[in-house]
């Protein structure tokens, strides 16, 4: 930083302009938490905490919960965590530790891509390439086979919990794969070099070195996948089905509080649009918490490779 | 028995290393699929009227995105005319007067920001500017678009500007050149290419937006070039278009889709040669 030097009428006034600019974004973000506070005010001082623990979602009686939403957008992110994480990490691995170079810079630069597609097109991807795969190619032998399995139980439509899930994994990998691969490069290369040099096989070095040093830091790549997965709109509405039901099956539809959002606020006045508010608001200051934990968990982890430990 | 363990352990590393190796392709593999497919569909309806027609009515043949393209033009430029000022100043100011309460509390904002779903953008533009003005407008799409652009290019700016040593800050002051006039000329536009590069990926970012469009902008089946009118936008097209039941609105879909992926890798690949020739 530059000193600062005598102050003249200009230098005070440019950095006055920028300090209102700055300004200006710190208001856009206060303003974005009362506007949403005030306009759910209606629909939270009539359910109150029944909220969210109501299922019922009914415009002509005017009762609302939000308990169906709550519950398609944790299960579809959880199964989509459920596969995300695992081959994220694995290709982590992959590309830090087995790839041979010719083939880092493509893999990455092919990840980092699936990033930069639009959601509205991963979720026509989804109807019309994904849903009939995964509907007649896993679907429906799983059901047919396993159905007594409350999870697996058919009828088999394709718009589901599962393919709003799969579809999300997909969307959230290249998150948690940067963020591994960043985790896994923070191992200090005198300890990997250690275990193989005491005839350690190349796993047996993943599995001591990376795994005791990683696992906190891939954690913290998890919950800012889980933050990108619940936030996700377009894909989810395109695939989850939108029926305002619980069901034990992840083959039946399902609908998330962002699906419902995009699906009914066009058209909704009254209580249901401060109902559908109030379930942005709860949307919001749950990814904020998702994503200030995995900030947390992440510098914590910087921190610690920068001491060399 | 030693020869046994010796085996096992590396019959393991043999297998681990497939199983590493499977999840890499696993993980490639959609962006192939979804290339693949949207190039295969796209291309059977890619035609010279797509790209300057207006839409047509169910069942009839023909007709384009052509409004879709200019208010996604429209409502992307209208969104930067006032977000890229506002952004990059705030970015200046972090950078280079930042300290204290105020810096803090901004950067708080801006990362949490970051963070929000892009839908919940729609519900602040829809509340702002929607209601007020009792209709759907261009304005409450850029409005929207605004809260998700002006976060991610503050923050690269921020940080493009804190690449910059501080000893090209002291020579320049050195010389007796004004300080806002060292900023300007000397530090912002030596850290200028990574700006534009945040500013070109952000851009691609807000263009391939659809969640907080759907009740801001819209979308409109003719021609609009009015700021206060619904306006039309490709991804909204798209959208449209696929949760429709007509199979030739669905060729639309995918013809919409491989337009909007074109202009989003576009961009991609400029922000990227920029970055490149920085170096």
């Amino acid at each position: 930083m530059a000193p600062r030097f005598g102050r003249n009428p200009a230098d005070l006034a440019f950095e006055k302009a920028s300090a209102f600019f700055a300004s200006v974004v710190l208001f856009l973000a206060v303003l974005l938490f009362a506007v949403l506070l005030r306009e759910s005010f209606p629909a939270l001082r009539k359910f109150g905490a029944s909220f969210l623990v109501t299922g019922t979602w009914d415009p002509v009686l005017e009762r609302f919960g939000a308990l169906p939403f709550l519950y398609g957008t944790v299960v579809s992110s959880f199964i989509a965590l459920l596969i995300a994480v695992p081959l994220s990490v694995g290709a982590a691995i992959f590309i830090n530790e087995f790839a041979p170079p010719w083939l880092k810079a493509p893999v990455s630069l092919l990840a980092e891509l699936l990033a930069a597609i639009p959601s509205v097109i991963y979720g026509l991807w989804g109807i019309f390439i994904l849903v009939p795969i995964l509907r007649y190619g896993l679907m429906k032998p799983l059901a047919k086979y396993l159905g007594w399995i409350p999870l697996f139980k058919g009828p088999v439509y394709g718009p589901s919990m599962l393919a709003a899930g799969v579809l999300l994994a997909i969307m959230i990998i290249p998150f948690i794969l940067s963020v591994s691969r960043e985790v896994l490069a923070t191992v200090p290369q005198r300890q990997k070099e250690a275990v193989l040099s005491l005839g350690g096989t190349r796993w047996e070095m993943i599995r001591i070195v990376i795994g005791q040093h990683c696992l906190p830091g891939i954690f913290g790549a998890t919950i800012l996948g889980l933050g990108r997965a619940l936030g996700e709109t377009m894909a989810v509405t395109m695939v989850i089905g939108n029926r305002p039901e619980i069901f034990a099956s992840l083959f039946q539809q399902g609908y998330s509080m962002a699906a419902v959002i995009a699906n009914e606020f066009a058209e909704a006045g009254g209580l249901q649009l401060s109902s559908l508010i109030l379930i942005g608001l709860l949307l919001m200051l749950v990814t904020f918490v998702v994503n200030l934990a995995a900030k947390g968990i992440l510098s914590k982890m910087v921190a610690r490779a920068s001491r060399g430990i | 028995m030693t020869g046994t363990i010796a085996f096992r352990r590396k019959a393991t590393d043999r297998v681990m290393r497939w199983v590493f190796t499977l999840c890499a392709f696993l993980v490639v593999l959609p962006l192939f699929l979804i290339f693949f497919d949207l190039v295969i569909k796209g291309a059977k309806e890619l035609r010279w009227t797509l790209l300057v027609d207006l839409p047509h009515p169910v069942g009839e043949p023909g007709g384009g995105i052509a409004n879709g393209i200019l208010g996604t033009i429209v409502i992307t430029l209208l969104t930067m005319t006032w977000s890229v000022p506002v952004a990059v100043l705030s970015g200046i100011y972090l950078a280079e007067y930042g300290r204290g309460k105020l810096s803090s509390a901004v950067r708080f904002a801006v990362d949490t920001l970051t963070g929000v779903p892009s839908i919940i953008m729609g519900i602040f533009a829809y509340i702002l500017v929607v209601l007020p003005m009792k209709r759907f407008s261009a304005w409450a799409g850029a409005a929207a678009l605004s809260m998700i652009f002006i976060p991610v290019v503050v923050r690269t700016t921020e940080d493009m500007l804190r690449t910059v040593p501080t000893t090209v800050r002291e020579g320049a002051l050195a010389l007796g050149i004004a300080r806002w006039k060292a900023t300007l000329r000397i530090t912002v536009r030596t850290a200028w290419p990574g700006i534009l590069t945040g500013i070109l990926l952000a851009m691609s970012r807000i263009i391939g937006e659809t969640a907080p469009l759907i009740f801001t902008a819209l979308g409109n089946q003719f021609w609009q070039t009015k700021f206060d009118q619904p306006m039309a936008a490709v991804p909204l097209q798209v959208f449209t278009y696929a949760i429709s039941p007509y199979e030739d609105w669905h060729d639309k879909a995918w013809a919409g889709a491989l337009v909007l992926i074109t202009m989003v890798l576009l961009i991609n690949i400029a922000a990227r040669v920029l970055t490149r020739e920085k170096r």
